[in-house]
């Protein structure tokens, strides 16, 4: 404890900002008191942080803890899954003095991540979407995420009462599990709504590629799809040109309707505010942080974006009994009979995935009724 | 359940509207530098040229809400890395290959540089004719709904094709590619020629840019291209310097680029990432067939420096 | 040398100096591309700042900043030769070939295919081998492929006549695409969920880090390489006559040396370096082949290459000072706000500058040793 103490004292005032903070802040009298609430906190993301997406949705979550008493926040963008994020965050812990750090991109957990805690046991490290482990991952370290295929199955509601083709697209980066989720979770609340509606999905091989997502928006409404959500980095290409071929939109990340205010339906968002607020304020009580952290609608992780002008009366009933079904928690998206695309039974009757399920975060099929194969 | 997808005509008609969609970038980048190396200079820097094009254009779009005058001030600075190119090239010992990599570097860094500010914003999009019209289905009107770019990039194949044969500006143009010395001696000026040349070819490249981030993808990010730039300088290579031939080449190109995204479609997803690759591989294939070691390539202007 | 002068004063001058000529014959003959290359350094930063300035942004303490990030600690120090690790092997796959007249710029290509190599063949043989022959026979499966990938480009060149450029560069893209293929199909673990690669390498079989420093071997590894290029280039006939070659193909030729040979070979070696980047890159720092293998590598060494004008002694420092650069662009981005490719456009104006100043060599006569050979 006064270890950590002193290396705070330390590191605020060679961070000249928080140096400021000492002679400006009001109400903070003891010296310990400061040592406690001043905090510098590092976040780092894979790409830029105005995307209109993932990026942004992290940005967003760390500019409302900026203005928290006491914070002080250092960002760096574009940095790539290579030793660069490993020197980066060596760089912010010893240049910037931070001692919290959000590295926001999953390829940074693993080595990079797993690297520097070992060599900075002092610091604490929280990861985006990473698979914390007790026991085989350092207690320093530690993941969160949130449960957004709430937010797809929502999507796919609406969905569902858009559609007149009964074909929905969506246009997806690579075939890990998080994408998965998402793919079979839109395609099952469209399901809830008419259980004949199909799903087609296209993948683009990488997290950004504007012109392989316009393409396969193209590609998908060629082929009947008249709702469109997808899961890339950034979803500003897929939406603009989607809704410019007369598609539905549904979004992700972030809240995209202002590229298309009459297309959108609704969007699963990222509520990254308060998972941060919470960390930070944890943080700054010297309380223990949370090493597995997990939530959705109901812990406020995951946002789901105003109804837009397509949603009709019945749509947003729907919508809005779901929504608050799952604010209750305990709501399974992934429950049995469900066959993946196959023919194999990937979930047996009267076995139900609630939310937190750990075998979710392993998925590796395509339900039935989505049309498209993993590799 | 009404079925209002095409099945498998979706791959042709894929192929189609994506060589129309993706060629448009190729048809000008490749006619830029069919000018360019026309005169006998080569300028890898296409790629930079066009990207940053690609930015100014979204940028002032964005600030003018004017399309057509990004695409103006597009030309105007990709005419500016094009003459920067072609002074540092005229001096003796510099390397144009490499300086063509270097402008690519300093061009890209610059738009990254200059765009980040706009990569949030929406651009209004250049307008598009609708030849479609004669059809009901969506997917015909959809594929034939041309932007006036690639009209206007045919018609200048045609234009140069006939200007290089005809005119006095393109018997030069050719004479100095040819040889400097022959230039000289009929009192020409070869460098002043390849630096307008060079001009030129900047400024179609950046109009190419410019579609990009106005309206195919339409948006304005650092991922926005693919390589186009440099596969345009293959292409040139490929279509013999012929303006028809660029064209019809980054029609080629254009199709092979959407032939992943189509296949997928229509339910063929085994290794998609091999179908990304296709273009390459095809302008690889090509330029192998094409090439040959000891008679130099038919119609390369002769100064060029390109397997010397 | 004497000078044959018919002055008593200059006769007994040039004694004087006699012994001196020598050292300053030496002096002018090194000197050229050091003078003219710090100029051009100079000025390159000179036009970089005007830019910063016309930003709005201080010069002086993005300079500062650079130093700081780069080498103004230990820890800066560090973080720079991590970077220039990698670099040292991939501008080696550019300057090779360039002193044989060949531009090649696909050195990304075979930094992942050299990768997923590496990793492809630890798969069967870890477990059975002690850990120095696993790293041996990945930095040979390495080496192995990335020299096939672009000793292709090479021999497209010189059986085909493909210009070499775009050659390499076209296979680069498709080499990526393989790597991305093979990393999320063939070869995924099914362990790695959310981040397709290999499977990883057990801790005590990956490549460590120098005694000492938190910098990996792969440091060490690039150094020799460029030493071992140097005596091949410098010292061997093998690389004289490529030099030869690079000078003159037809006067090559006519001499009876094998050029298309050596264009495969050199075009090979290059490629083999480039290779062991992307195996050092698996066995030190990612511990499995993915798609973070494709991090540019190959292009920052082009520009060391070019910088170091293709001689791999002079790419060991200048690797290091990109390497710094590059460290120190996290610091400017974090403290002034200035985007990340702030350091793009400082590497190309340099790029362009030191490009451009290939111009002055031979111009001056200061740098010619003959004028200080004769009278002084």
């Amino acid at each position: 404890m006064t270890k950590l103490l002193s290396m705070n004292r330390r590191n605020f005032l060679q961070a000249s900002a928080a140096g400021a903070l000492v002679t400006a802040a009001p109400g903070l009298l003891s010296s310990r008191a400061l040592a406690q609430t001043a905090l510098t906190v590092g976040f780092i993301y894979v790409g830029p942080k105005d995307d209109y997406g993932y990026n942004q949705a992290h940005a967003e979550g760390a500019a409302i803890i900026k203005a928290l008493p006491g914070i002080t926040v250092v960002e760096e963008e574009n940095v790539p899954e290579t030793v660069d994020v490993q020197k980066t965050m060596e760089s912010m812990i010893n240049l910037d003095g931070a001692t919290l750090l959000f590295p926001t991109s999953f390829g940074y957990f693993d080595p990079h991540m797993l690297a520097i805690a070992a060599k900075y046991p002092d610091i604490q490290f929280r990861h985006c979407g990473g698979l914390w482990q007790e026991g085989k991952n350092p207690a320093n370290t530690g993941s969160y995420f949130g449960y957004i295929n709430q937010g797809q199955y929502l999507n796919g509601i609406a969905a569902g009462y858009a559609t007149k083709s009964k074909k929905i697209g969506f246009v997806a980066a690579k075939p890990i599990p998080q994408v998965l989720q998402n793919i079979n979770a839109f395609l099952l609340g469209a399901r809830s709504v008419d259980p004949t509606i199909t799903c087609q999905v296209i993948f683009t091989g990488e997290w950004s590629l504007a012109v392989k997502e316009a393409e396969a928006t193209n590609a998908l409404v060629d082929q009947g799809a008249d709702v469109i959500t997808c899961h890339v980095d950034s979803p500003k290409v897929v939406v603009e040109t989607g809704a410019g071929r007369g598609a539905f939109i549904c979004g992700y990340h972030a809240n995209q309707s202002p590229l298309a205010p009459e297309k959108y339906l609704t969007g699963a968002e990222w509520a990254w505010g308060n998972v941060y607020s919470d960390f930070v304020k944890k943080a700054q009580a010297s309380e223990k942080l949370g090493n597995f952290v997990r939530g959705g609608l109901k812990d406020g992780f995951v946002k789901m974006s105003a109804l837009g002008p397509g949603v009709s009366a019945e749509g947003r009933k729907a919508f809005e009994a779901t929504q608050a079904n799952m604010m209750k928690g305990g709501f399974s998206v992934f429950k049995g009979p469900l066959k993946d695309n196959k023919g194999n039974v990937v979930v047996a009757e009267g076995k139900a995935f609630a939310e937190e399920a750990i075998e979710l975060e392993s998925m590796d099929y395509l339900v039935e009724g989505v049309v498209g194969s993993t590799s | 359940m009404e079925d209002s997808g095409i099945g498998l005509w979706g791959v042709p008609l894929a192929i189609l509207a994506g060589a129309i969609r993706v060629s448009t970038p190729f048809i000008f980048v490749s006619l830029g530098e069919t000018i360019t190396e026309r005169s006998g200079r080569i300028n890898l820097g296409l790629e930079g040229t066009l990207v940053f094009g690609a930015m100014t254009a979204y940028a002032v779009a964005v600030m003018t809400n004017s399309p057509w005058l990004g695409v103006l001030a597009a030309m105007a600075t990709g005419a500016a890395f094009g003459l920067i190119h072609g002074w540092i090239c005229k001096w003796p010992k510099v390397n144009d290959i490499a300086i063509g990599i270097a402008m690519m570097q300093f061009g890209l860094g610059l738009a990254f540089f200059l765009g980040k500010s706009f990569i949030q914003p929406a651009a209004p999009h250049l307008p598009a004719i609708p030849l479609g019209f004669w059809s009901d289905m969506p997917q015909i009107q959809a594929a034939l709904n041309i932007n006036v770019l690639f009209i206007i990039g045919a018609v200048l194949a045609f234009v140069l094709r006939w200007a290089f044969k005809n005119t006095r500006v393109g018997l030069i143009l050719r004479v100095v590619g040819d040889s400097t010395d022959a230039a000289r001696a009929m009192g020409i000026n070869p460098d002043l020629v390849r630096l307008l040349a060079t001009a030129v070819g900047g400024s179609l490249a950046a109009i190419g840019g410019a579609y990009l981030s106005l309206y195919y993808p339409g948006s304005w990010n650092e991922g926005i291209s693919s390589g186009q730039g440099l596969m345009a300088v293959a292409l040139v290579i490929f279509a013999r310097w012929n303006p028809i031939g660029c064209f019809l080449a980054a029609l080629l190109f254009g199709g092979a680029g959407a032939l992943g995204p189509a296949l997928q479609s229509v339910g063929v997803s085994q290794g998609y990432y091999l179908f990304y690759a296709a273009p390459y591989v095809l302008t690889l294939v090509i330029m192998i067939a094409t090439s040959s070691p000891t008679r130099s390539l038919s119609g390369a202007p002769g100064a060029l420096s390109l397997t010397k | 040398m004497t000078v044959e002068t018919s002055d008593p004063a200059i006769s007994i001058a040039s004694e004087k100096t006699a012994s001196l000529r020598p050292v300053l014959e030496w002096i002018a003959r090194r000197a050229e591309p050091i003078v003219i290359g710090l100029t051009a350094i100079l000025i390159g930063l000179a036009l970089f700042s005007l830019f910063i300035l016309a930003v709005g942004k201080s010069p002086a303490t993005l300079f500062q900043l650079m130093y700081t990030g780069g080498f103004g600690s230990w820890f800066s120090v560090q973080n720079s030769l991590s970077r220039a690790a990698p670099l040292l092997l991939t501008a080696l796959c550019v300057a090779l070939p360039a002193r044989l007249g060949l531009v090649i710029i696909g050195g990304e290509g075979a930094v992942v295919l050299g990768g997923v190599a590496a990793a492809a063949i630890a798969l069967p043989i870890v477990g059975t081998f002690p850990p120095i022959v696993v790293l041996v026979l990945m930095g040979i499966a390495a080496m192995v492929i990335g020299g096939i990938w672009i000793g292709l480009a090479g021999f497209l060149r010189h059986y085909r006549g493909v210009n070499e450029t775009i050659s390499s560069l076209l296979l680069a893209y498709i080499a990526i695409a393989l790597m991305n293929q093979f990393v999320e199909g063939l070869l995924r673990d099914p362990a790695s969920l959310n981040k397709p690669s290999t499977k990883p390498l057990p801790p005590e079989y990956m490549l460590g880090n120098i005694p000492g420093m938190d910098v990996h071997w792969g440091l060490v590894i690039g150094i020799v390489a460029c030493i071992v290029s140097w005596i091949l280039i410098e010292v061997t006939s093998y690389g004289f006559a490529a030099r030869i070659a690079g000078g003159n193909v037809r006067a090559a030729q006519i001499q009876g040396l094998p050029v298309g040979r050596l264009i495969a070979g050199f075009t090979a070696i290059a490629g083999s370096f480039a290779g062991l980047a992307g195996m050092v890159e698996v066995a030190a720092v990612q511990g499995s082949a993915n798609a973070s293998l494709a991090a540019g590598y190959g292009y920052t060494g082009i520009l060391v290459a070019f910088l170091a004008r293709h001689n791999p002694l002079a790419i060991i420092p200048v690797a290091i000072l990109l390497g710094g650069i590059d460290a120190s662009g996290g610091l400017i981005q974090r403290r002034m706000g200035l985007p990340d490719a702030t350091v793009l456009v400082l590497q190309g104006t340099l790029f362009i500058v030191i490009l451009f100043c290939e111009t002055f060599y031979g111009r001056f006569k200061i740098f010619n040793p003959d004028l200080w050979k004769r009278s002084l």
